[in-house]
């Protein structure tokens, strides 16, 4: 009985501290306290994949497409970086770069390195005509 | 006897004309049973049943014209870096003479597309490569900068980017520290355009390049080279460049 009743606290206290561990991430994350990365989404809508695919495998989906782009000349537009660009570009400087640049402002908060715009234009392609 | 012959004849006639008629029987709205100059669909891989080549007619070609070079530039987005001993240079015009006959020519050279590379033999990463339809490209992603394949162009056909570059054209990624060259404009190719060169030249009225399918016997490209004598340069290298010439 005793030895149960042990158990029982013990199990009770257990519960309490994982519950608290696995809030805590969420409480800071609701306050202010850790900063946030600005996602600026000038045109919502539905992307090619939903969101959590899309942040953790974007960067698998442009690689993979990169190759058959590069060595097969296959330019579906699905998971193209060109498309990518001319969706989430900022209506304000036309980029995906800059401080609130979509690529630009997770990449920074994250710490990982963008290479891609060392060779991509980080702007899409001006529609002959159209006002920049 | 006769009956016999006839039937013959008529068989054959009916086939003859089954056969011309085919080609343009639609199946459906948008699908032939047999396709006639088929495009590629963007999902579908380049084929090695196409070689891409150019013919370059060199008495069509004006001396002291750079119509196809100021294209490339344009399309490509190579910038005069006032550095012209080191910018990137995918098209040049050559001009040569006779010294015995005094005759002139004026040339465009760029990549010349060679079947047997050499810039794909010597380069260490596997990042100079030759597509399937035969168009010789740089990958920027796996290119470390180091210009063996610079050194083993018998044309100099490639450069490397020395500085850093901005504002690309979305289609033309370039970038600091890789080796490039002409890409026969493979994004336009892609999209079953001209390359930038070809469409200036045409556009100018010299008509001096035609662009096609070598392997294409309909072709304009493959029709002129099997009916008038074009060159290689530099065929003595067995290379089998896709790029010839005409009139050298
Ligand atoms: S011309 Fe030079 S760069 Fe072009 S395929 Fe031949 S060896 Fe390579
Ligand atoms: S410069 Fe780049 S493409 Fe040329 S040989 Fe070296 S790694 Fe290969």
């Amino acid at each position: 009985m005793k030895h149960n009743g042990i158990g029982a606290s013990a199990g009770r206290i257990a519960r309490a501290i994982c519950l608290l561990a696995l809030l805590l991430p969420v409480l800071a994350f609701a306050s202010d306290r850790v900063p946030k990365p600005v996602i600026d989404i000038a045109r919502p809508g539905k992307c090619v994949e939903d969101t959590a695919t899309m942040r953790r495998e974007h960067p698998d989906m442009l690689k993979h497409q990169r190759d058959l782009t590069m060595h097969e000349g296959i330019r579906t537009q699905k998971h193209s970086l060109k498309e990518c660009i001319s969706c989430h570009a900022s209506t304000k400087t036309g980029s995906v770069l800059g401080n609130n640049g979509f690529c630009q402002s997770c990449h920074e908060y994250a710490s990982v390195k963008i290479d891609c715009f060392n060779c991509h234009a980080s702007k899409p392609k001006r529609i002959a005509g159209a006002t920049p | 006897m006769s009956a016999d012959t006839n039937e013959v004849l008529s068989r054959r006639g009916f086939l003859a004309i089954s056969a011309a008629t085919l080609g343009g029987v639609m199946l459906a709205p948008g699908v032939r049973l047999i396709e006639i100059a088929a495009a590629r669909a963007p999902e579908q891989p380049v084929s090695r049943k196409v070689r891409w080549g150019l013919l370059i007619d060199t008495n069509k070609c004006a001396p002291g014209c750079d119509d196809c070079v100021k294209a490339c530039a344009t399309e490509n987005g190579l910038k005069n870096t006032g550095h012209p001993r080191t910018d990137a240079q995918w098209i040049r015009k050559v001009e040569l003479k006779d010294m015995r006959t005094g005759r002139t020519n004026s040339v465009p050279v760029m990549c010349q597309h060679c079947e047997e590379p050499p810039c794909v033999d010597v380069c260490p990463t596997g990042a100079s490569f030759k597509r399937a339809d035969g168009i010789v490209l740089v990958d920027r992603h796996i290119c470390i900068g180091c210009r063996y394949c610079m050194m083993a162009c018998p044309y100099k056909a490639r450069s490397i980017v020395f500085q850093s570059i901005s504002d690309q054209n979305p289609d033309v990624p370039r970038g600091n520290g890789c080796a490039e060259g002409c890409t026969l404009c493979v994004h336009r190719v892609d999209r079953d355009q001209q390359p930038a060169c070809v469409e200036a030249c045409t556009k100018a009225g010299h008509n001096a390049m035609i662009f096609g399918d070598l392997n294409d016997p309909h072709s304009e490209i493959a029709q002129r080279v099997a009916k008038y004598a074009s060159t290689q340069i530099r065929a003595d290298l067995q290379l089998n460049p896709g790029v010839r010439y005409q009139g050298l």
